[in-house]
């Protein structure tokens, strides 16, 4: 799973009929201390995590494993909204 | 699978339900030397694995396969924590 960052939101009017109803965000993936990383990733929100929210993703075919996307075209989904990250001293 | 090193965790309330009670760590890759390579990434945690363990994570659905007949919502999963690595020829 990837640490990322709600940036914004994706709106499509004609699409797979089972995406329907499925909201579909950007993500920018983060480092565990906060910090943007290179490229962008559109997911499915599975939990309404809102925009600024630090999510995690999961990717590739358990992507559909997530509540309400059996059998749908999703290969990305945000499974949890992030509390808190603790990292360890010596690594840091 | 790949080798990697725990350097810390994740703490969620909002969650897919599978998730509730299983612990996540933040992993970073390393090579069997035990240098870092590569994004650190989160993952699921099935062997118990502390801070500062050497573990080896797999990725993609098979990480959920651990947690079976539980339908876990997961791409990595620490599936052991490494002893040792050997590396090169037993002469």
């Amino acid at each position: 799973m990837i640490l990322a960052r709600v940036v914004g939101k994706v709106v499509a009017t004609r699409k797979d009929p089972r995406l329907e109803g499925k909201t579909l965000l950007v993500l920018k993936p983060v480092s565990p201390e906060g910090k943007d990383e290179s490229g962008y990733v559109v997911a499915v929100d599975t939990v309404s995590a809102g925009f600024r929210e630090t999510v995690l993703a999961v990717a590739g075919s358990s992507a559909r494993m997530a509540e309400g996307c059996k059998d749908r075209p999703i290969d990305t989904s945000v499974v949890a909204i992030v509390d808190t990250v603790s990292m360890d001293e010596e690594s840091s | 699978m790949y080798l990697g090193r725990v350097v810390g965790r994740v703490w969620s309330s909002a969650k897919n339900e599978s998730l509730t009670g299983r612990p996540m760590l933040i992993v970073q890759p390393v090579t069997p030397e035990g240098k870092p390579s590569g994004r650190r990434l989160v993952c699921t945690d099935w062997a118990g694995a502390g801070s500062g363990d050497l573990i080896y994570w797999a990725r993609a659905r098979e990480a959920s396969f651990p947690f079976l007949p539980d339908e876990v919502v997961t791409d990595a999963t620490i599936v052991a924590i490494v002893d040792q690595v050997h590396l090169g020829g037993t002469d």
